[in-house]
């Protein structure tokens, strides 16, 4: 977060009621400098993270743009730990001129114990701000903690390309889905190759061949399998298919409107996480391919007869910093396609 | 599946960015000043975000002799200066890659018969059928021009893809011109084709106008002539006309944005909530709003407008000069840089609740917001004495700087005794919403893209805009008194008081 000044409060073997105290004579401090100064209140974060890893969740969080979240709880475990430290803090941004106004970001870190975590709900719920939306994340698999935090969050952060069991990540958004609405940042690595393969068959004429599909094939870097079955199981429950199979080798079928699909999910080398192409045969021979490149996505056309053209879908990169943003502010939307695209993906490795 | 009865396309559902056909986006006026600081960086930021089609090309077309590639790197600059989000140089580089440039008079076919080649080519390298939008950028004397050539051009009509014209403002000068304008246009273009640009429209705190009456249970009881006291639509500019004399002393205020921008706040303000949000059931109902503000009479004229001309004065701790000591104004200029209205909606929901517009140059800050006064309540129990006074509700919607709502509210001052004060009860969009609202102009042009036409001004209601704003403007320029002036920095010309009806009073800018 791009602070250029804060408000700093902090306390050992401290208690969830003094930290919203302090939190709120913060605030006060804060208008009082001026009222220009506003607090955003958009979103509550919880973050769980491993103490020792902390920093490098702080990294991630200052790359998000300006998705911040209004009041950012960091839940810092470390083994050992029996009491609780909160160091608590006000950023604004700015410094308000006459007439404007400067939003304000509260930051509360909490270093904690394993022991902690069972009964996290009733040291966080005193420090989110009441009416918000709540947003769970934990980077470093604390799970007990996310389960924990039922009662008072409404969505889960998660990213299951960074669990190599697939299957079990996909099973896990599965179960948190069932109770929260969950927000997972291989579902969104997928969204630009989503709107431009919605684009490729837009034109009616196109829109045809969706009817044609013999073979799907997705490239992606070997950890990000589960983006990749998330766009597989998009597809898949989108055109209405039944239920495809998979095999751990990544081959597979799935039924399409003309019968028979070949699935094929292959590894690529790639310096950065997600997809890096995906192709889309039908049965006569002919193909569509969306690959990653500098400045968007090169789409390529190739008849049965194997002329071939390509064109370019402009689009910068939004790196992982960006995922993580979109990710923050996806918890306040609800895609409604998710849910049958998960179980698509999910039915497909069972 | 059969291409007749082909259904809508599953894989776009629950996708934020819908797709858009290929399209050619052609600007006339390309190297003018709105292409070069609004429209191309809007191009560029929608490309930025992948919202572009597969196939889109950029054809500018201008009257400067310029090579293409002179042409790539004036927008390149442009894109690079003024763009809201950093360019990122390959997705740069591949939108202006094929951008191409066709010089010439709008008036000349051979303009036409190059543009003609240039879109038939491009339209063959992509190998399908590519959408086409015509932006009208230039000055409005040339739309006619352009309209009609593309006629001539056989270029505004095709069975095979779609064809649009997106025209800028001033539609028109006067009603004469603009239903001259509109007959014009529509003699080339049916008006599903045509796209009126009021760049207002395109911003996100005018569309959550709509949001807020709509969507929210608890005003709409209050919203009508029973409750509502009066209302007033201020659009003040701190800055004065900086390089824009030759348009401005022609214009003035009241074309520059009383006919078009504050027209359309008012009706959006006003009207009745419509069947659905199409694009027709939201323009019928701001239609019958207009045409429920009844023409005003050439008699009636000086007791409900007011308009003014800034002097010398202070504006932000620094001396400017009056509007006549402006570069380009001439020195014995009539050009009104403030216009103040009172209208009447006459309608059940409105009658009787007067509508005070205000809009200037150099005034004491920028701001545009609606205040909305509800009546005073009928009796009042508490001692006014030691108070601030007990008054009146206000509902403050600002569109700009600081979008959002505020209402005030009466509350009791703390110590012993019952003593009022008015609190405000406050609410900011940035504060509530992360994401960066897009510039009005790349909604709009992705709207009109995708055939999408409710932001945009039917050409009725252009015309009945006019209708209210032609008959103060004819008698403004044939008036002989000398214009009222105002210092520049101030809440305008003191003659402003005299449209309030009794117990109301101007908003503090």
């Amino acid at each position: 977060m791009p602070a250029t000044n804060d408000t700093v409060w902090a306390a050992e073997d401290t208690t969830p009621a003094a930290i919203e105290a302090a939190l709120r004579e913060l605030l006060i401090e804060r208008h009082s400098e001026s009222d220009g100064y506003v607090p955003a209140r958009v979103l509550n974060l919880v973050c769980i993270v491993e103490r020792q890893w902390r920093g490098e969740i702080a990294n991630r969080l200052r790359r998000v743009g300006r998705y911040h979240a209004s009041r950012t709880i960091v839940c810092a475990v470390s083994e050992g730990r029996r009491t609780i430290d909160a160091v608590a803090a006000v950023a604004a941004d700015a410094t308000p001129a006459t007439g404007e106004h400067v939003l304000t970001h509260e930051t509360v870190i909490l270093d904690l114990g394993p022991g902690h975590l069972e009964h996290l709900e009733s040291i966080v719920d005193p420090l989110v701000i009441t009416d918000l939306t709540t947003l769970v994340w934990a980077p470093h698999g604390h799970w007990q903690a996310v389960d924990a935090l039922r009662g008072i969050s409404q969505c889960v952060l998660l990213d299951s390309a960074e669990d190599p069991d697939v299957a079990g990540a996909l099973r896990r958004a599965q179960r948190l889905l069932a109770e929260r609405y969950v927000v997972d940042l291989a579902w969104l690595r997928s969204t630009p190759w989503r709107e431009r393969i919605a684009t490729l068959f837009n034109q009616p004429k196109r829109r045809v061949l969706l009817g044609e599909i013999a073979q799907i094939r997705i490239r992606n870097v070997a950890e990000s399998g589960a983006s990749a079955l998330l766009l597989c199981g998009w597809l898949t429950s989108r055109l209405g298919w039944p239920q495809g199979q998979l095999t751990r080798d990544g081959h597979g079928r799935a039924i399409g409107a003309m019968g028979e699909v070949g699935v094929m999910l292959e590894s690529v080398p790639q310096d950065v996480p997600g997809l890096g192409g995906i192709t889309i045969g039908f049965r006569d021979g002919s193909e569509l391919s969306l690959d990653r490149g500098p400045g968007g996505l090169t789409a390529r056309r190739r008849d049965g007869g194997g002329s071939e053209r390509s064109w370019k879908l402009l689009g910068a990169s939004r790196g992982e910093g960006g995922i993580l943003g979109e990710g923050i502010r996806q918890s306040l939307l609800r895609d409604p396609t998710y849910r049958d695209a998960l179980d698509a993906a999910a039915g497909m490795l069972t | 599946m059969t291409l007749t009865g082909i259904g809508p396309n599953p894989l776009a559902q629950g996708l934020e960015r819908l797709p858009v056909a290929p399209t050619n986006l052609v600007i006339f006026g390309a190297t003018g000043d709105l292409a070069r600081r609004k429209l191309l960086p809007a191009i560029y930021n929608l490309a930025h975000e992948g919202a572009l089609p597969g196939f889109f090309n950029l054809i500018g077309v201008s009257r400067g002799e310029l090579t293409h590639e002179a042409y790539r790197e004036i927008a390149a600059e442009s894109i690079r200066r003024f763009s809201r989000t950093p360019p990122d140089e390959s997705v740069l580089s591949g939108l202006l890659s094929e951008l191409r440039y066709v010089s010439g008079g709008f008036g000349d076919a051979e303009t036409y018969a190059t543009l003609s080649a240039a879109l038939e080519e491009l339209g063959a390298a992509a190998g399908e059928p590519m959408s086409r939008v015509f932006y009208l950028s230039t000055a409005p004397e040339y739309f006619s021009v352009i309209v009609g050539a593309l006629g001539a051009a056989g270029l505004a009509q095709s069975q095979e893809f779609d064809v649009r014209a997106i025209i800028e403002k001033p539609f028109g000068t006067s009603l004469a011109e603009a239903r001259q304008l509109n007959a014009e246009v529509l003699s080339v273009f049916t008006e599903s084709q045509v796209f009126r640009i009021d760049h207002y429209l395109g911003k996100e705190t005018v569309q959550n106008m709509l949001a807020f009456r709509f969507a929210n249970g608890m005003f709409e009881p209050l919203w009508n002539r029973n409750y509502i006291a009066n209302v007033q639509i201020t659009a003040a500019e701190d800055i004065g006309i900086e390089s824009r004399a030759g348009y401005y002393d022609h214009a003035g205020a009241l074309r520059d944005l009383v006919e078009n921008h504050m027209m359309q706040l008012l009706t959006l303000l006003c009207m009745e909530p419509p069947v659905t949000f199409s694009a027709d059931d939201v323009r019928d109902e701001k239609v019958k709003v207009l045409h429920a503000i009844r023409t005003p009479r050439s008699e009636e004229i000086d007791q409900i407008s007011v308009r003014g001309q800034y002097g010398p004065g202070v504006s932000g701790g620094r001396p400017v000069v009056g509007y006549r000591e402006e570069e380009g104004v001439p020195e014995d200029s009539h050009t009104e840089t403030f216009a103040a209205l009172r209208l009447l909606v006459d309608n059940w929901r409105w009658a009787g609740v007067p509508f005070y517009l205000r809009t200037g140059k150099r005034l004491a800050r920028k701001i545009t917001e609606i205040a909305v006064t509800l009546r005073p309540v009928p009796h009042l129990a508490f001692e006014q004495e030691g108070s601030l006074g007990v008054r009146p509700n206000q509902l403050v919607m600002t569109i700009q700087p600081n979008e959002g709502v505020s209402l005030s509210l009466g509350a009791k001052i703390p110590g012993p005794r019952m003593r009022i004060r008015p609190v405000n009860m406050e609410f900011l969009y940035g504060t509530a919403f992360l994401s960066q609202s897009p510039e009005a102009y790349e909604r709009l042009i992705l709207d009109a893209m995708r055939g999408e036409a409710t932001l945009f001004t039917r050409n009725d209601e252009v015309e009945a805009q006019w209708r209210i704003c032609d008959p103060i403007v004819s008698a403004w320029s044939g008036a002989s008194a000398a214009l009222p002036q105002y210092e520049a920095g101030s809440q305008g010309p003191a003659e402003a008081q005299a449209l309030l009806l009794e117990g109301h009073q101007w908003r503090a800018i």
